[in-house]
């Protein structure tokens, strides 16, 4: 018998989106589909996926909606106040909403996703998107924009200003800032605030934030990545990259591209998933779904319908192959986030890969990430002009 | 039945008001202070919680102010937090028209509206000045005489957005989820069309509070608004107020009833008329520091008076002219500083006063003093003789300022039939009768 090297634990993710990803879930789930729209759907997920241990859940959104086909969910509540209203009901799980970066404020932005990790108490991440679809640009009366290689390059290069805006805020006080000497009659020490002063092509911010240093100095940044032009921004601003790998050798080519440059980033593969006791199960589940769409729906995301085993067994190898861990997105919810805490989640710890205990910690160092050092703020602690 | 009162609690915010010396003051932006208070109001059976917004750090003299209370959340992150842990009680938040978008306001609003069950309401402000913009994309572009056409026709397109989608009913067998949402809106200050992203929301309409004291602001409120979060607390000045306001509605075809006027107002309690005294005394003085002093000073002198002994007598030096305002990133600065500085000298000359206790006479006495009896009576009285519908309370204590409040007056206003005892009503408009 060939040696079999012990395995390597992953981390696990949920993406979350209304009643899942595919386009019809919602006309099979059990639930009354307009119950999306209410808290209790989304803390009974959000429990959910923190009973099974994950990582973290990420909140889909879009600056206009999902989408505008009648037949399809095409409502959306915005993912940073849906993951605000879960945190105080959880506790130790990752909150990682999407927000958008092409037409919001990088102030509000910040001070936001800030607050969010005040309200979980360290456990605030960020999914930043640009808006590029048709039509979003007349919902807020600016000319579409315009289309072509260079366009979308400045959108990207936009996006990276306001995650760079978003992390200058965050630092833009020092964690001990706030001293209440009632002697000199003093609530800060305003030394300790830094103006950030960032001025780029699209926008200029003077800082500093209204919102004090939030508990992780750097909530998680995130990125979904599907080629050059998103690596790279993922590679300039991002902790956690999700990419989408069709299979194992692509897997390990996306990992060794972001390895070298970028050690300390973490690469999550996006799997959508479709999860039965018996793999034919979900097959036919699958199919199902496809048959009330009308077609065969495909994903940016490789499309996995099979049983537990078999997942486990794709997730191994793609770990092995360098991938950190594993965005699922839930064909259907809460029928298959159930499967993978129920089902998957105990697998994968029979096969020594994932925790079996409540983890701890903040976010960032859930994830491996070290200690936000503040830029304003020299290691010896003077103050960087 | 006697008019009801509404009562809402003010998260204690960033002025000299807020108390943070005291050994009782918590946290400024953990969740916990933000929970404590609305639980409190919750137990007290009050219509809404409130909460302003920040933009931009205040600053005098070109540096961050730091003698008050500097630091506070996103706003609307935080009421979707509280959301969580209440069941009845309102959300209310400053929003300022002039740094966000329709699109995104109102969809920001439908959620919270949705994730609460009906209790979401939004303060409509503006800024026209080039402090706060720049912090935001558009810098400080407004036209200061713009700024109720702005906040105005925010409010249409909001309520066209909100009004966009038809009673949510998916059907699974014939495969449609939605076939509504569509909006075209073409106006002065917006241009915008498409499709609204949130499906109608449990009030419909969030309520709309606007803030505005002019008479632009008043006729906006008047026309638009659900409520009035108004300054006036002196019962002749609330009751002008009152009339004024309510008088503006005829002309566009609403009842009185449908715009409700709630000042902001502060209290201390005390088991006799001569402690409530002497805390208010007290209160003013922490809210007053030697430093606080000076700088209030230097609002209406306009100039450094960082050499002056708050404890002695008035400077000698006059007010600096009309130059721009040294304070940045304040409401309601003095609009003639060397009136109020000839108003101020003489009432110093004539009382002996020192510049600390000059400025605790002229900056801010607490509206409502006394023995909880004696409270609840004076504020029962304000709405039972049309001076107001009910009060914005701001403690001066974060976050325990309202718990004496609450185990006190509510249960005095409870017998006099004012305020309710238990919640009969789920969404905040129909706590507020709206």
């Amino acid at each position: 018998m060939a040696f079999i090297a012990p395995p390597t634990p992953l981390r696990l993710a949920v993406a979350l989106d209304g009643l899942g990803w595919h386009p019809a879930a919602w006309r099979t789930s059990p639930a009354d589909a307009a119950a999306v729209f209410t808290a209790d759907h989304w803390a009974g997920l959000v429990r959910e996926a923190e009973a099974g241990l994950l990582d973290l859940v990420t909140f889909e959104d879009t600056f206009g909606p999902p989408t505008d086909a009648p037949g399809e969910l095409n409502g959306r509540l915005d993912a940073v106040l849906v993951a605000s209203r879960v945190a105080p009901l959880t506790r130790h799980i990752g909150l990682v909403p999407v927000a958008t970066t092409t037409y919001t404020e990088p102030f509000h932005l910040s001070t936001a996703l800030a607050t969010l990790d005040y309200l979980s108490g360290g456990r605030a991440g960020w999914q930043a998107r640009v808006s590029r679809r048709p039509g979003e640009a007349a919902l807020l009366g600016r000319r579409p924009a315009p289309i072509g290689e260079e366009a979308v390059r400045d959108l990207f290069d936009e996006a990276a200003d306001a995650v760079e805006v978003v992390r200058r805020l965050w630092d833009s006080w020092a964690d001990d800032a706030v001293i209440r000497d009632v002697a000199t009659g003093r609530f800060i020490d305003r030394d300790k605030l830094h103006a950030i002063d960032f001025a780029g092509r699209w926008f200029s911010v003077k800082g500093p934030s209204i919102v004090p240093r939030p508990p992780q100095g750097q909530p998680v940044v995130a990125a979904l990545a599907h080629g050059p032009r998103s690596y790279e921004l993922a590679g300039r601003g991002a902790d956690v990259v999700f990419v989408t790998p069709s299979d194992e050798a692509e897997a390990a080519e996306i990992a060794a591209r972001f390895r070298a440059p970028e050690p300390a980033l973490k690469v999550f593969a996006d799997l959508v998933v479709f999860l039965d006791d018996h793999g034919g199960d979900a097959l036919a589940r699958r199919n199902r779904l496809d048959d009330l769409h009308g077609s065969s729906w495909h994903s940016d995301a490789l499309i996995f319908a099979g049983s537990p085993e078999q997942l486990a067994d794709l997730l191994v190898a793609w770990r092995a192959a360098g991938i950190d861990g594993f965005r699922l997105r839930p064909g259907a919810l809460p029928y298959d986030l159930e499967a993978i805490t129920r089902l998957l989640v105990p697998v994968l710890q029979d096969r020594g890969v994932f925790r079996t205990r409540e983890p701890s910690g903040t976010l960032r160092s859930r994830l491996g990430l070290p200690p936000a050092v503040n830029r304003y703020e020299s290691p010896e602690g003077a103050r960087v002009a | 039945m006697p008019r009801q009162v509404i009562l809402a609690a003010h998260f204690p915010g960033v002025n000299n008001t807020t108390v943070w010396s005291d050994p009782a003051a918590g946290s400024q932006i953990e969740f916990s202070s933000f929970a404590h208070l609305a639980r409190t109001a919750e137990r007290g059976k009050f219509d809404f919680f409130f909460l302003a917004e920040g933009l931009r750090l205040r600053e005098q003299r070109g540096l961050i102010h730091d003698l008050d209370v500097v630091g506070r959340p996103d706003t609307l992150t935080v009421l979707a937090g509280l959301a969580a842990v209440t069941t009845h009680l309102g959300l209310a938040g400053t929003l300022n028209a002039t740094f966000h978008e329709p699109y995104e306001l109102a969809r920001q609003l439908a959620t919270l509206d949705h994730l609460s069950g009906g209790r979401a309401a939004w303060n409509v402000v503006t800024s026209s000045g080039p402090f706060f913009g720049a912090n935001f994309r558009r810098g400080g572009f407004l036209d200061h005489a713009d700024r109720y056409t702005r906040a105005g026709e925010f409010i249409d397109v909001a309520r066209e957005l909100w009004d966009s989608w038809a009673p949510l009913r998916p059907d699974r067998d014939t495969g449609v989820f939605a076939d509504t949402g569509s909006f075209a809106h073409d106006g002065p200050q917006f241009t915008v069309s498409g499709r609204f992203g949130v499906p109608r929301s449990p009030q419909g309409h969030p309520v709309v509070l606007q803030a505005g004291d002019s008479d632009g602001g008043r006729e906006l409120a008047a026309a638009k608004a659900d409520a009035v979060f108004s300054r006036h607390h002196e019962i002749e000045d609330a009751r002008a107020f009152y009339r004024d306001v309510k008088a503006r509605l005829p002309r566009y075809g609403r009842h009185p009833d449908s715009l409700k006027i709630i000042p902001g107002v502060s209290f201390v309690l005390g088991d006799t008329e001569a402690e409530a005294r002497e805390r208010a005394h007290d209160i003013r003085r922490q809210q007053v520091s030697p430093q606080t002093a000076i700088l209030l000073l230097e609002q209406v002198w306009n100039r450094d008076l960082s050499g002056y002994d708050a404890e002695g007598p008035l400077p000698d030096v006059e007010p600096a002219g009309d130059e721009e305002s040294i304070a940045e990133g304040r409401a309601g600065q003095y609009a003639d500083r060397f009136a109020t500085a000839r108003k101020w000298r003489a009432r110093a000359e004539q009382k002996n006063l020192s510049i600390r206790e000059l400025i605790i006479e002229v900056t801010g006495r607490q509206s409502f003093i006394g023995t909880p009896a004696r409270v609840a009576a004076e504020l029962n009285e304000y709405v039972q003789t049309q001076a107001c519908d009910g009060f914005i309370l701001v403690p001066h204590l974060t976050p325990g300022g309202l718990d004496e409040f609450v185990d006190t007056v509510v249960p005095l206003l409870q017998e006099r039939g004012v305020l309710r005892t238990e919640y009969t009503t789920t969404t905040l408009r129909e706590h507020l009768g709206l």
